[in-house]
């Protein structure tokens, strides 16, 4: 009990701290940064349930991702309802989705899964391109977002949106946290380390795989919302392959082992886009050499590496 | 969507010869750079997400080799071979260190090669968009076969593939490294057990599929255009086709590249905005009813 006061109070913190940077600084880019970071902090920490807590490599968690902008902004667009129920509506697409999407995909094994994974993403993406009435094509759907007010807050200002992000995110983090620490979390992690005991042990595996599977998608729409109120709108990029390579690429560089490393990748993982971009022409090359050093240096994420080095517990790293 | 065009296209002899053909050079080119994929992961249990790489180099080395010594046979031999020791290269320097890490740290190094020769590419040959023509030797009228057009580089292209996929199960049935490397497949603790330098065959098995991606690369010059980035749409087509047909299957990959091969060029005619998401609809049914692929089962 003591531990969820504490990340409470964490994250009370953390609101707080953030809260008062744009009292200090005016700098527009640094609440721009926070809301990306944000929106893909969810995203990629939802797919560490899987990937990490599970031992299920998914490379289509984008679906659930940009799926969530699209029937966010759909739902604002099309419809007359507020932006908390379009909100929730999103969140039970996806569970939906989820639902169909995992029976399919947790039968298969490996490398199998983390390919139907993405098929099914790379489904999804063609299904947009094509449907070009609903979706617009790949112009995405334009036009903005509509009644962006939460509780009489308006959203369309940035400072609103900014704390409205990072809100979410705490919140959103808290409650993975959460999770993990639950017994369910704890089957999580028996799966992962050895299924066919934990299937003797009396867990009935397709049914977790399949449960947390529905819960990193909705975790995954969250993000998806907070990116659709940023970009007002939705946009093919953002289910397209890429972003679930973004994701992956967070939770590696961050550590899979610790809870914060995929927020911690997501901030590198920006960070390097935002510096190497203004540098040099040349980012892939830039980028790509960061990644390998990071890679074959040191062999694990960031944070698990902090971890181990700190004589804690070895993190599990995935390496 | 356009049934009746499609409708059209089937009943209509030129024009089903015309796509069937294109479709088996899209299946072809899609077969080489599986073969080696399919091989790779088969005896090393390494996904390589750079092998589309390898196809992109293959053909931007064939194009200036044409360029250099007019000669198409020896750009495509260039692309090849330039290839093959870039494989090892890659294998030796990069891979080797994450031979049994997680499939996600495979992915990271792969994607890091990815990014950085694709910026090379863009270095040496510049960002803009090549394209080789069809080599003096082919410029030569076309076939017509049934009413439809068929270019004898088209005949060329389809013959050669065959020929090293047919070479390369001959390689891997009959000879002593064929069996070598399908003990390896099975086994390698037990291979290198036997006193067999499985060090110098993983080596080997990343030149040979560095060398097909090379050759596809090579033979998919004066009909693609170049561009840096290229590699990216055949890899994600190329795993399409392990995965269906079984990953280590080369038999299977055969199969599902032609039938892939197929989608695109008959799916460009019915459901042009759609093509893709028919090979997904396809790799998706495949796998719920055969959870490993057509031929999975298989090894090597």
């Amino acid at each position: 009990m003591a531990r969820i006061f504490r990340d409470i109070a964490i994250g009370i913190l953390a609101i707080a701290v953030l809260a008062a940077v744009p009292h200090l600084t005016p700098s527009k880019a640094f609440q721009d940064f926070v809301i990306r970071c944000s929106s893909m902090a969810l995203f990629a920490t939802s797919l560490n349930l899987l990937v990490g807590y599970t031992g299920l490599s998914s490379f289509g968690h984008g679906l659930f991702f940009g799926l969530g902008t699209y029937s966010f902004a759909l739902l604002m667009q099309r419809t007359g309802i507020s932006l908390p129920m379009a909100f929730i509506a999103t969140l039970l697409i996806n569970a939906v989705t989820a639902v169909a999407v995992g029976a399919i995909c947790i039968r298969l094994r490996l490398i199998y899964f983390a390919f139907v994974t993405l098929a099914m993403q790379m489904l999804m993406h063609s299904v947009i391109i094509s449907w070009v009435g609903l979706t617009g094509g790949d112009q995405g759907l334009q036009g903005g977002i509509p009644r962006r007010v939460v509780a009489g807050i308006d959203l369309g200002d940035q400072y609103n949106l900014y704390i409205f992000a990072a809100v979410v995110l705490v919140i959103g983090l808290l409650i993975m946290r959460h999770i993990v620490n639950t017994s369910f979390g704890t089957s999580l992690r028996m799966i992962r380390d050895n299924e066919a005991r934990a299937s003797f042990l009396g867990i009935v595996v397709w049914r977790v795989k399949l449960t947390v599977f529905v819960l990193s998608a909705v975790f995954a729409s969250v993000g998806g919302v907070v990116m659709s109120l940023f970009v007002s709108g939705a946009y093919p990029e953002l289910i397209n392959w890429p972003i679930s390579g973004d994701a992956i690429f967070a939770i590696v560089m961050g550590g899979v082992g610790s809870f914060l490393g995929p927020t911690v990748g997501t901030m590198i993982l920006l960070l390097l886009n935002d510096v190497v971009t203004r540098q040099t022409e040349y980012y892939g090359l830039a980028l790509g050499i960061i990644i390998l050093a990071f890679a074959l240096g040191l062999r694990r994420g960031l944070l698990d590496f902090i971890t181990e080095r700190l004589g804690g517990r070895p993190a599990g790293g995935i390496s | 969507m356009d049934l009746d065009a499609l409708l059209g296209c089937v009943t209509s002899s030129s024009c089903l010869v015309t796509q069937t053909t294109s479709g088996l050079i899209v299946g072809m080119l899609l077969f080489m750079v599986a073969a080696g994929l399919t091989l790779i992961f088969g005896v090393l249990k390494i996904v390589n997400f750079a092998h589309g790489t390898f196809y992109m180099l293959g053909a931007y080395i064939a194009y200036s080799a044409f360029m250099f010594t007019g000669s198409y046979f020896l750009g495509v031999l260039a692309g090849g071979l330039g290839m093959a020791i870039f494989g090892v290269i890659f294998e030796r320097v990069l891979i080797s260190r994450v031979y049994g890490a997680n499939v996600l740290m495979q992915l990271l190094i792969c994607y890091a090669v990815v990014l950085i020769c694709d910026d090379l590419v863009k270095i040496v040959w510049g960002p803009d968009f090549y394209a080789m023509g069809m080599p003096p030797a082919f410029q030569v009228p076309p076939l017509f076969i049934a009413g439809g057009v068929v270019p004898p580089f088209y005949i060329m292209l389809i013959l050669v593939a065959l020929a090293i996929g047919g070479g390369l199960s001959l390689l891997l049935g009959l000879t002593k490294i064929g069996k070598i490397i399908r003990a390896a497949a099975h086994n390698p603790n037990m291979v290198s057990a036997l006193g067999i330098n499985t060090t110098l065959l993983y080596s080997l098995v990343f030149a040979v599929g560095g060398m097909l991606a090379g050759l596809a690369g090579g033979l998919a010059a004066p009909v693609r255009s170049l561009t840096p980035g290229m590699g990216f749409s055949i890899l994600i087509e190329s795993f399409i086709v392990t995965v269906i047909g079984g990953m280590g299957s080369i038999g299977g990959a055969l199969i599902a590249a032609v039938v892939l091969g197929l989608i695109r060029s008959f799916g460009t005619i019915g459901f042009p905005l759609f093509t893709e998401g028919l090979m997904y609809i396809a790799m998706i049914i495949i796998l719920v009813f055969k959870p490993s692929g057509l031929f999975g089962k298989e090894i090597v």
